[in-house]
């Protein structure tokens, strides 16, 4: 077995594993595991083909010169191997997965089970849509729900994930002012804003400035007023923001923005905090997207791909992109590019070849349906309940800069002031995390903050869980305190792997499975 | 002429109309194990506080901002083989680029060592 590109070995070799090694590199049941490539005999095949008649090529000469080169595996020995390497990995299925910015909640199976229903899984975007009623009410109503949920006026479905919509609602606010003949150019984004509205903004061919963050945490109302202008085009802001905490300038910001003629646009990828509490649509926000994979469950390995559909105001709903679900007279159609003169104009063009993410449209309403309009008001306190009990469980040990501005919303943020003159840093006590069984937190984001710890917990766990991770995170900054800094720089040691060298790993990348020299020799 | 300074923790040593650019020590050291730099091309135009280049570390990946405005004339393309160099010698053989100045009236508004390093304290 090569170790070629695997600078960590298994076993009883790293420091901190003084036990025997074993024959097989497995320690009982936690299974080493070879790559496929090791595995499997690039010779062998799992399955029986019957040779290739003879054919004349149709291909032009492209046809390929040699082996491609994949390992062959019996059915069963595939199966082991992910099943295998599966057993390593750690999901939100297994524990608590606190990491801040992704709400990482538990996917209930009721969805899982909508979703796989055959009138949903098994049918086809082009299929006649007299064929498909069901799906597009599912799809209606879930519309219908996002509106009421954000006050809005009109949801585009089809953007498959958080920047995706973005992309999608700075492109209708490029329409709306291509529409009134205004060529602002300038989009404002606080420093407490999402690292992607940047980007989304700069691929829009926006210029970006950024607008600092005040000592609380918030966006510096006076340096925002102060910039807005004529060549405004837009101010993109999180809220609640990556600090954990909820803009309360909102409306003024909102107003503003408005008066000097721009729009406002909101990432909602926070929205599990104020789910039911507060509608976007009174904040004054034009424009925002809803992470269903994130505030309607199914959260990154949960069970299926990202959705992130975009609520539009007033203002914006003209330029909203195809398509969208339509009911008249108990009928239901899509809106799509024959059929939107007489409906939708103006819409700025569409955003994907067909309507969206079906399996997710059915496990957000799926998860809207089961918890009830009262149900997701509790998820949103719930959420920010727990996050208030970590902070306020954990702000004597480690150093939390805004916990005395008050409560945080849904994550809580801690610098990594109370590391200095340790030795160890935001990473190392990432690292030891992982030994005590969990998935860290977010560290090192927001940038607002030196060397950040954001913990998001989520609604999901109980009071017990939560004082058992706290009380590890508690732990570990004892021992840091006390001198253990260097225990903690060789963490994780429990890991199916040690701490793996990013450095060299960026620098000279092995991105190709080679074989192993003795191999390669025999070979030639 | 001695070498100035950004906020932004960019250094800059002029000599006549032309400069050559690069990032602090104490940048370096922020950002960590620099694993990949984007450098400008030659003959591109940047301008005062815009960006120039960017800087890739094992923890994030930054701009780096034109000291002052002008064009470029040569990139430091010893940093495409070894882009570590940034960390073992910032303010020598790890330099980004080479330009030639559009207004040396800018450089009145950078900071001398003295001023760069009092600078530093206050961080």
């Amino acid at each position: 077995m090569t170790r070629e590109g695997r600078p960590t070995s298994p076993g009883g070799a790293a420091p901190g594993r003084p036990h025997a090694p074993t024959f097989t590199g497995n320690r009982a049941l936690a299974l080493e595991e070879p790559l496929l490539f090791e595995a499997g005999r690039l010779e062998t095949s799992g399955v029986d083909f019957e040779a290739v008649p003879a054919h004349e090529s149709r291909l032009g000469g492209l046809a390929r010169k040699a082996p491609i080169g994949l390992p062959g595996l019996a059915e069963g020995e595939c199966v082991r191997h992910f099943t295998r390497l599966s057993r390593q990995n750690y999901a939100i299925d297994m524990g608590l997965f606190p990491l801040g910015s992704c709400t990482m909640k538990h996917n209930p199976r009721l969805n899982e089970k909508m979703a796989r229903l055959p009138g949903f899984a098994d049918i086809h975007p082009l299929q006649p849509q007299d064929t498909v009623q069901g799906a597009l009410e599912l799809m209606h109503r879930l519309q219908d729900w996002l509106l009421k949920l954000t006050g809005m006026a009109a949801v585009a479905m089809s953007p498959k994930a958080g920047a995706h919509g973005e992309l999608c609602g700075m492109l209708a606010i490029r329409a709306a002012l291509d529409a009134r003949g205004d060529a602002r150019k300038v989009v404002l984004v606080p420093e407490s804003a999402h690292g992607t509205n940047p980007a989304t903004a700069a691929f829009c061919g926006f210029a970006v400035e950024s607008i600092p963050a005040n000592i609380r945490g918030r966006v510096d109302l006076e340096a925002l007023l102060a910039r807005l202008g004529p060549d405004v085009a837009a101010v993109m802001i999180t809220n609640p923001n990556t600090c954990g905490l909820f803009e309360p300038d909102m409306k003024a910001i909102a107003d503003a923005v408005h008066a000097a003629g721009g729009f406002v646009y909101c990432d909602g990828a926070n929205f599990n905090a104020i789910v039911g509490r507060v509608r976007p649509g009174d904040l004054g926000i034009d424009a925002m997207h809803i992470n269903l994979h994130k505030t309607f469950s199914t959260p990154h390995g949960g069970g299926g791909p990202g959705s992130g559909p975009v609520v539009f105001s007033a203002a914006l709903a003209p330029f909203a992109p195809l398509p969208f679900v339509e009911e008249e007279a108990g009928h239901l159609f899509l809106v799509e590019e024959e059929n939107a003169a007489a409906h939708h104009a103006s819409a700025f063009g569409r955003m994907v070849a067909f309507h969206g993410q079906m399996g997710m449209f059915v496990r957000a309403l799926a998860y809207m349906m089961s918890h009830g309009a009262d149900g997701l008001r509790q998820v949103a306190e719930d959420a920010v309940l727990n996050a208030n009990y970590v902070l306020r469980r954990l702000e004597d040990v480690l150093s939390a800069p805004y916990a005395a501005t008050g409560p945080c919303m849904h994550e809580a943020l801690f610098s990594d002031a109370f590391l200095d003159g340790t030795g160890a840093t935001t990473l190392d006590f990432a690292k030891a995390l992982i030994d005590e069984g969990f998935h860290p937190m977010t560290v090192y984001f927001p940038l607002v903050v030196h060397g950040a710890m954001l913990v998001e917990p989520t609604e999901t766990e109980s009071r017990a869980r939560l004082d058992q991770f706290v009380g590890a995170m508690r732990a570990l900054a004892a021992r840091a305190r006390e001198g253990g800094a260097g225990a903690m720089k060789a963490a994780p040691i429990h890991a199916p792997r040690a701490r793996l060298d990013e450095t060299r790993a960026a620098r000279t990348p092995i991105l190709v499975w080679q074989p192993p020299a003795a191999d390669r020799l025999a070979a030639e | 002429m001695a070498r100035l300074y950004t906020r932004d923790h960019e250094w800059i040593d002029v000599d006549g109309e032309t400069a050559t650019v690069g990032i602090t020590d104490y940048a370096q050291g922020q950002l960590g194990d620099i694993v990949f730099v984007e450098l400008p091309e030659a003959g591109r135009k940047v301008v005062k506080g815009g960006e120039a280049a960017v800087v890739e570390s094992v923890k994030a990946a930054s701009d780096v901002y034109a000291p002052v405005s002008g064009t470029v004339t040569e990139a430091n393309a010893a940093l495409a083989d070894d882009p570590s160099l940034v960390n073992s010698a910032p303010e020598g053989a790890g330099w980004f680029f080479r330009m030639a100045l559009a207004d040396p009236s800018e450089l009145a508004g950078l900071m001398d060592a003295d001023a760069y390093r009092a600078f530093l304290a206050t961080l």
